[in-house]
């Protein structure tokens, strides 16, 4: 799933307290299991905004709403009426959320509460870690169901580099190697063997690099 | 053995010389007097001089222009090229614009993390890894294209080197890493720097079951202790460095003012010893900032005056 996690306070504050009018807007789908996105947390914070504006003295009609999904149409259609109303719109979804909705109300300002982080799992309640980055192009069939794209931070496909070192990575003493996670799993799964054949180079053009990218199923 | 490039490491290697080669960082200016003056205090000591390419991630000189000086100056080269910071089109690029210089070896590296430097906020790179960097400069010199296919009129000729560090873990995959290199066409290696000697030659002898030294000339790194400080740092805050409590307590055994010359003496030693572990086919000397010492090394280990090739 998506993850992120919430702009400091100040800047969101900085953000809107020009406006008379805001919506806070939660997206209760992958943004709401890491507790930054929800629609509770669109409660929350607007509270916390207007008890700022209380404190600054500034006048603005704080209101709070929320759907599941900020990235589809048919989620919206219960709450066009208080969009369209709206002066402005504080969203508390993803990046793809933000421009949903600035894209769907062309003339309305759409401001990010969050800071998209990246995609990934749960392993321990409470914990995020990332675990994706879509390339576009997987090679975890290859590397024993590790990701070195995202879990390496040389994203190096002919791993480990010569920082490897106790199972961690070079960068941080509580970051996994994530080569020496593809040597165990190639291990566990019999097929160390395979740990010599070289990665080829990748085509990057499938990845952000070739540019925006998106497909189309033809049934529809 | 057949002679494929103008890289003078190479004629020395393939005429059953132990080689020598050092390194030097370029300045964190746009003077390079002070890379230059480091290449001419070790030239007649080395086979060929490592210039490094924004080592640790602080931004320097870069290495193409660097290796440029020194080789105006009748010196001889090894370009370092690490695939953090370019892609593949600006990796070309630069091997061509050495190739075109008359640099003609080359060690491919990943390159430290830009965490380590001075431009944390940085992006990195990484289009290609070591591995197929390696196997990029073969395939333009051999076959004379670049990876996009198209024909280089005139290919660069370089001698191609990588890395191996038999201290970085897991230790298990130490030696099937180096065959890789191999396989992607490394031609000569350049190790981290030993202090473990055991453990070095515990990989040398996985290198030899495979008969990976006879198709890969191996350089073993030597870094010279200069202080107590210095050892206790590197074994601490170096990834992937091994320094054995043994050098520890045999540097805090001597008074401060002595350490430098026990470490030096450390070196030379390992150094004598390496010289009869099957495999090694010369030493890469890597006395940061301590360059003037480098011809002391070499003259005590023995392996001056350097081979003279034609």
């Amino acid at each position: 799933m998506i993850v992120g996690e919430q702009k400091p306070f100040d800047e969101i504050w900085e953000m809107v307290k020009g406006h008379k009018q805001l919506t806070v807007f939660g997206c209760n789908t992958c943004v709401s299991v890491c507790h930054q996105g929800g629609n509770k947390e669109a409660e929350i914070l607007a509270s916390l905004l207007r008890m700022r504006a209380t404190q600054e003295g500034v006048d603005i009609d704080i209101r709070h709403d929320g759907i599941e999904r900020q990235c589809e149409h048919p989620f919206f259609d219960k709450v066009m009426e208080v969009l369209e109303k709206s002066e402005a719109v504080l969203s508390l979804a993803c990046g793809i959320g933000v421009q949903f909705i600035a894209e769907k109300f062309m003339n309305t300002p759409a401001y990010p509460a969050l800071n998209t982080t990246f995609l990934g799992d749960v392993p321990v309640e409470g914990v995020f870690t990332e675990k994706c980055q879509a390339c576009g192009d997987c090679v975890l069939g290859v590397t024993g169901g590790i990701c070195p794209v995202s879990r390496c931070c040389k994203r190096i496909f002919n791993g480990p580099c010569g920082g490897s070192s106790n199972g961690k990575c070079e960068i941080s003493k509580e970051l996994d190697c994530a080569w020496q996670l593809v040597v165990d799993r190639l291990e566990a799964l019999g097929k160390l063997d395979e740990y010599e054949k070289i990665a080829p180079i990748k085509d990057w053009a499938k990845d952000r690099a070739g540019g925006p990218r998106s497909f189309k199923l033809e049934d529809f | 053995m057949e002679i494929y490039t103008d890289s003078k490491l190479e004629k020395v290697l393939k005429n059953g010389h132990l080689a020598v080669t050092s390194e030097v960082g370029p300045p964190r200016s746009s003077d390079a007097s002070g890379v230059v003056k480091k290449g001419h205090m070790i030239k007649d000591h080395v086979d060929a001089i490592n210039v490094t390419d924004n080592q640790t991630s602080v931004c320097r000189i870069c290495s193409l222009a660097s290796c440029i000086h020194l080789k105006n100056e009748g010196l001889e080269p090894a370009l370092q090229m690490v695939v953090r910071d370019r892609n593949r089109i600006a990796l070309q690029s630069d091997i061509l614009g050495a190739a075109s210089f008359g640099i003609n070896s080359i060690l491919c590296l990943s390159g430290d993390h830009q965490s380590f430097g001075d431009h944390p906020s940085s992006q990195n790179v990484f289009d290609l890894d070591s591995m197929q960097l390696i196997q990029t400069v073969r395939y333009m010199r051999d076959e004379g294209k670049f990876l996009g296919g198209e024909k280089i009129k005139v290919p660069p000729r370089m001698f191609v080197g990588a890395a191996a560090n038999p201290f970085a873990d897991p230790f298990k995959i130490r030696v099937p890493r180096l065959a890789k290199k191999v396989a992607a066409g490394a031609e000569f290696i350049q190790t981290q720097c030993v202090y473990n000697l055991d453990k070095f030659e515990k990989w040398m002898e996985g290198v030899v079951d495979r008969g990976l030294h006879e198709q890969v000339f191996i350089l073993a790194g030597i870094t010279p202790m200069r202080s107590l400080g210095m050892a206790k740092y590197m074994a601490r805050a170096v990834p992937g460095m091994e320094v054995p409590k043994e050098i520890i307590d045999r540097l805090s055994g001597v008074p401060k003012d002595k350490q430098a010359e026990e470490g030096l003496t450390i070196a030379v030693e390992a150094m004598e010893r390496l010289k009869e572990c099957t495999g090694v086919a010369g030493f890469h000397i890597m006395a940061i900032e301590w360059e003037e010492k480098v011809p002391e090394l070499v003259e005590r280990a023995g392996l001056y005056p350097r081979p003279t090739i034609e």
